[in-house]
């Protein structure tokens, strides 16, 4: 199987310092914006304050993975040379630098003083609160980093995913007619391929990287939204304020962007949940088919298969990515629902 | 051709079983500038699919088949699609009926508002926020500033049609298409858009076309009355002619039917039977079936219109005086 770096690396430009650093001013700018979008929109505003009421815990959860997968995308050279082989060259995130140094020979128990098989002590024994991996890396380090890897698959598939989808279902739901049989064609042509087949093919073509996986993801998964956001705007499109704007005189494009897209929106944020959670653990499927992302919680599932069945069983490493994954999943799914119930236009007012 | 909006033999089709039925036939009418002609009908009649065929937004499959619709003397017909849009809501604006869902639920209605200003007009968007306000306080949105902000599901559905008609109002139109204005909303409410349509025409000398099925609605607005019946007018006249004394025994059948007009204790007369569905409406006089006058030779001739003073109505039992060649010209 793939080794572990310090660094989890890969082919892709994705795995880089400089993208890694680009993506937290992204998120940042991201954030700021969306933010300030929401103060001046007096529905976000309101469905935001309702959902951080809520689901205080989750916001809380999610928060923590995404701090942790900002601190493991902000990287710099430096530093001096280390013992576990990192050069002082190779760019190195705040994660790694956190756990700089703790690597020890193979598997330890959680809060083990000794080495799990033949007892030799521990370099830093009680110090590896979830035990090492079979390279002796620190587990909670590797769960970690994990979260950066969740959230950006997660995430930039959904990027890819969602604005594709919305872009042929609103096209096809609200022109109908021609485009919406060519859509509807490549949608049916997709959904009736047994999708981890052709995942499987995508990547192969694509070649294994962060970034092929994502986009064949992407390709995969945007079907369903499409049909929902296809019949939801056939839906819009006949109700009395889309031909009032019409009598007004405005152009589809206007309507589409002004009137239909808004009231789409909370489909888009249960969908991107939805998404976001089977995204996650499509990527464990793809990991446990050996064509995962380097460093995610599916690959360390993957690699439990083994550690399962030995005797005495290593627990500790399958244990920490499912509850990592879970935990996440968890804490997405229960804002998602939280947000969807203050966003829904039908219900606008009523829960008051 | 003096009429500020002038409708000639418009006839608009729907394909229904590889057919184009027509579910307009040679509807014609004028406005004048200040005047409001009511459009009056049972629902199917073909109302709203007039003003929606003058603004040239018949849902598709259905099409303008024939006819023109000339706008202070330009042909709306003619014109291309931009052009078109430029006309909508900054020459002739539309009311439609359900104030509860012609407003998007998720824009404030004050932002509504400014869109269709600067959609038509470069001012700032203070500006158009400024004016909207004022439109808000001219129609009697009482803290117009302050509800700027709401959201239609804040806003009662009498206030809701108060921005509607703010909104269709907000360009000063010409021509004002107010379908079915107060159906929706209770009768107090009711009066008061009445009497606010009312005021706003006597300020701005807008015409109106008003479609409903209410003559309580068209006692107190309409100047002109225009009775439609399977997708065709069956007859015109002045509010006070066809009121006090409808000619075609269609509008007859209306005008008995209405509670007011009946003695206490008697049983209300309904016209027997149903409005033909646009495919099964028969040759002839489509009324002939439930028509109580009815000839043999009803069901034979399409009626031409005749004309007695100011009133034309379209009745083979009315020949006091046929005009013209083809029916349709009212």
């Amino acid at each position: 199987m793939m080794g572990y770096g310090l660094l989890a690396s890969g082919s892709s430009f994705l795995d880089g310092a400089a993208f890694g650093n680009g993506v937290v001013l992204a998120v940042f700018g991201l954030a700021a914006w969306a933010g300030y979008y929401a103060r001046g929109n007096e529905i976000w505003r309101q469905a935001l304050g309702e959902v951080f009421r809520r689901r205080r815990l989750s916001v809380f959860v999610l928060g923590l993975y995404v701090a942790l997968a900002l601190a493991d995308s902000i990287s710099w050279v430096g530093g001096s040379d280390r013992a576990d082989g990192v050069l002082a060259h190779e760019a190195q995130s705040l994660v790694d630098r956190w756990f700089s140094g703790t690597t020890e020979k193979s598997y330890s128990a959680p809060l083990a003083s000794a080495e799990f098989y033949d007892k030799t002590p521990l370099t830093r024994p009680r110090a590896h609160v979830l035990g090492t991996n079979i390279l002796g890396q620190d587990v909670l380090y590797m769960t970690v980093k994990g979260a950066r890897v969740a959230l950006l698959i997660g995430g930039l598939t959904s990027l890819i995913a969602i604005p594709l989808a919305l872009l042929f279902g609103m096209a096809a739901g609200y022109f109908g007619g021609r485009i919406d049989d060519v859509v509807f064609f490549v949608m049916s042509t997709l959904a009736s391929m047994p999708g981890i087949l052709l995942l499987i093919a995508l990547i192969m073509v694509l070649g294994q990287s962060t970034f092929s996986v994502c986009v064949a993801l992407g390709v995969t998964s945007w079907v369903n939204f499409c049909r929902l956001a296809r019949g939801e705007t056939m839906k819009l499109r006949e109700l009395d304020y889309v031909a009032a704007a019409r009598a007004l005189g405005v152009s589809h494009a206007a309507i589409l962007w002004r009137h239909i897209l808004p009231n789409l929106m909370h489909l888009v944020v249960i969908s991107f949940v939805l998404l976001f959670s089977s995204l996650v653990l499509a990527e464990a499927t793809l990991a446990w088919l050996g064509i995962g992302v380097n460093g995610s919680w599916g690959q360390m599932i993957a690699q439990a298969k083994d550690e399962l069945s030995r005797d005495p069983i290593v627990w500790w490493n399958v244990t920490a990515a499912g509850v990592a994954v879970f935990v996440l999943l968890l804490a997405v799914n229960r804002i998602g629902d939280a947000l969807r119930d203050v966003l829904d236009p039908r219900t606008l007012g009523e829960g008051k | 051709m003096s009429s500020l909006l002038s409708v000639q033999g418009l006839t608009t089709t729907f394909p229904i079983a590889g057919a184009r039925v027509p579910v307009l036939r040679e509807v014609s009418f004028q406005v004048e500038a200040g005047r409001c002609l009511a459009l009056v009908g049972e629902s199917g009649s073909g109302k709203s699919m007039t003003a929606l065929s003058v603004l040239r937004l018949v849902p598709r499959p259905g099409r303008v088949e024939a006819g023109t619709v000339s706008l202070a003397g330009r042909d709306l017909m003619g014109l291309s699609v931009p052009e078109m849009r430029r006309v909508r809501g900054r020459e002739v604006a539309m009311i439609f009926q359900e104030p509860m869902t012609s407003l998007n639920p998720v824009v404030s209605v004050g932002a509504q508002v400014v869109e269709a200003i600067l959609l038509h007009e470069k001012v700032s968007a203070e500006a158009a926020r400024a004016r909207t306000v004022e439109l808000f306080r001219r129609v009697g949105i009482p803290d117009p500033g302050a509800r700027f902000q709401a959201f239609p599901h804040q806003l009662s559905g009498g206030l809701k049609q108060r921005v509607v008609i703010a909104m269709a109002l907000a360009l000063r139109p010409t021509v004002l298409l107010a379908d079915e204005p107060t159906t929706a909303l209770d009768v107090t409410v009711q009066a008061q858009i009445l009497e606010l349509l009312r005021e706003l025409q006597a300020e701005s000398k807008t015409a109106i076309l008003l479609i409903t099925h209410d003559f309580g609605v068209v006692n107190q607005l309409a100047d002109e009355i225009a009775v439609m019946y399977a997708g065709r007018i069956v007859e015109t006249g002045t509010r006070q002619d066809v009121l006090r004394a409808p000619s075609h025994p269609y509008t007859q059948g209306l005008l008995r039917a209405l509670p007011g007009r009946a003695q206490t204790g008697e049983r209300l007369q309904e016209i027997p039977g149903r409005m033909p569905q646009p495919a099964d409406v028969p040759s002839g006089c489509p009324f002939a079936p439930r028509c109580p006058e009815a000839l043999a030779a009803c069901s034979d001739w399409e009626p031409r219109f005749s004309v007695l003073g100011t009133r034309r109505v379209a009745c083979l039992r009315r020949p006091e005086s046929p005009v013209g060649p083809t029916g349709g010209t009212a």
